[in-house]
């Protein structure tokens, strides 16, 4: 390695120049450290410049994203080869399985529509806002953000929850023109109300940074998850509509459990972005000082 | 008269005969791989933990570490507020941490002004993992058990990443003193 840099010099010049050197690079971290303060304080004030970046690389990061989503098909493929046998066996047995629930679930349906007429509710059917592809994540930072192809151009606005076709990915969190960044479910200050898919028990699924997520039980007691309980959104809060995929437990705890999210966003190439559910309400929950929105 | 024997006309940086370097080039590429390197981590993957390294902070660390006082002391300034941009984490941040590595870097350089890559490498190594964990204390993640766990492989990756940066730089290094262009 080479021998430093700074050699006493005799030279007033060449010494003021490195001091001056020094002394820019204290004042550069106290600006640093000013504007993170700043930035602590009031997160959305420099969203503006990162928009403006986001969309400047977007032509990139779209690529990147087919990539990815095809050498992940690739890897599958190649998975399915190693396991056909054991696989197409049980597959045959689910398949037989999900024929019998679906006739349920047709039953069911019928029986929902029924009872819809007799409250008067209209059909929920939301269309989605945009449908685009997941285009990149913030890989390096604890903080868990994903970066979509569409922005405020096409209608986006914070707050809009983000789905892919398995599930919940999370919510637009500030927009830029062309593109948006989300809060994903497993950012460690991604808060969403859920239940049980078959069952009553409420629950808020808490991101923990790394790919799980927290569930802690509303009513304490006796715990009634199950390893393999699917958790789908309850639409308290207003922003996502009830009924999405959200995690599978994974490992029950004292007071709830930890789940893996369905909607990974490393497997997640489309997603779609939805309409606020209820916006009134959150609208409401805006009024008071927001908390968790951040 | 003094004559230069053939086997002098080529260094690595390319023939010596009627040949200068590119000053564009030259001042250009610490900068410009440095920038390139703060974007990368956002290309590659979309993924539900934090995995890929800080590239462009390890870049900045080996440029100074393998070519000390080719960047200037403030250069961690203008990059950082670059990086700032992309990395997700509250803005300022690389502002503060980059310009700090570069003071503790001069101040372990003038403690040990002949070194091994070994130290080098201790040296960036310690610098990583307290950028990496001021990130999480900063970035206003919820400190826990799990994301301590969750932040382990991205340490070693960039840990590991290390001399294959300073490979990288010293490489950019010849590139950037070639002697491009023909001298009129």
């Amino acid at each position: 390695m080479a021998a430093g840099s700074r050699v006493s010099s005799s030279s007033k010049r060449a010494r003021l120049n490195i001091f001056a050197g020094y002394a820019l690079a204290a004042a550069g971290a106290l600006l640093g450290a000013a504007l993170l303060v700043l930035s602590l304080l009031r997160p959305t004030l420099f969203s503006g410049p990162r928009g403006v970046a986001q969309d400047a690389v977007s032509p990139v990061t779209t690529v990147g994203g087919e990539v990815r989503s095809g050498s992940l098909g690739i890897l599958a493929g190649i998975e399915g080869y190693f396991r056909a046998g054991a696989q197409n066996a049980r597959l045959k047995r689910e398949v037989e399985l999900a024929r019998i629930r679906l006739g349920e679930a047709a039953a069911v349906q019928q029986e929902n529509q029924r009872l819809r007429g007799l409250l008067g509710l209209a059909q929920e059917g939301s269309e989605p806002v945009a449908v685009t592809r997941l285009v990149s994540s913030t890989a390096a930072s604890p903080r868990r953000f994903g970066y979509i192809g569409v922005g405020s151009s096409r209608g986006v606005t914070p707050g809009m929850p983000v789905r892919s076709a398995r599930g919940v990915v999370g919510r637009v969190l500030e927009t830029g023109r062309s593109t948006a960044r989300i809060l994903l479910l497993t950012d460690s200050e991604s808060v969403l109300p859920v239940r049980l898919a078959n069952g009553e028990a409420v629950a808020f699924a808490h991101g923990r940074g790394d790919s799980l997520l927290r569930i802690r039980l509303i009513n304490l007691g006796l715990n009634p998850l199950k390893r393999g309980d699917m958790f789908v959104t309850s639409g308290a809060g207003g922003y996502f509509p009830p009924g999405i995929a959200v995690a599978l437990v994974e490992e029950v705890t004292d007071d709830g459990a930890l789940a893996r999210i369905i909607a990974d966003p490393a497997a997640s190439d489309f997603v779609a972005v939805e309409p606020i559910f209820q916006p009134q309400a959150v609208r409401a929950a805006a009024a008071e000082p927001p908390s968790l929105t951040e | 008269m003094e004559r230069l024997a053939p086997s002098a006309r080529r260094d690595p940086y390319g023939s010596r005969v009627g040949r200068r370097h590119s000053a564009l080039v030259a001042s250009v590429v610490p900068w410009l791989s440095i920038a390139f390197g703060s974007v990368l981590p956002i290309f590659v993957i979309a993924t539900a933990m934090p995995i890929a390294p800080p590239v462009g902070f390890i870049m900045f660390v080996c440029w100074r570490l393998v070519r000390p006082g080719l960047l200037p002391a403030w250069a961690g300034v203008p990059l950082g507020i670059f990086d700032d941009l992309f990395n997700g984490q509250p803005f300022g941040f690389a502002i503060l941490f980059w310009s700090l590595a570069v003071l503790a870097i001069d101040a372990v350089e003038a403690r040990f002004p002949w070194r091994s890559f070994g130290l080098d490498w201790m040296t960036a190594a310690l610098l990583i993992l307290l950028y990496i964990f001021a990130g999480m204390i900063v970035s206003g993640a919820v400190l826990a058990g799990p994301l301590f766990v969750a932040v382990i492989p991205q340490l070693v990756l960039s840990v590991l990443l290390v001399p294959v940066a300073a490979r990288l730089v010293a490489a950019l290094d010849r590139l950037r003193l070639r002697r491009w262009r023909r001298a009129a």
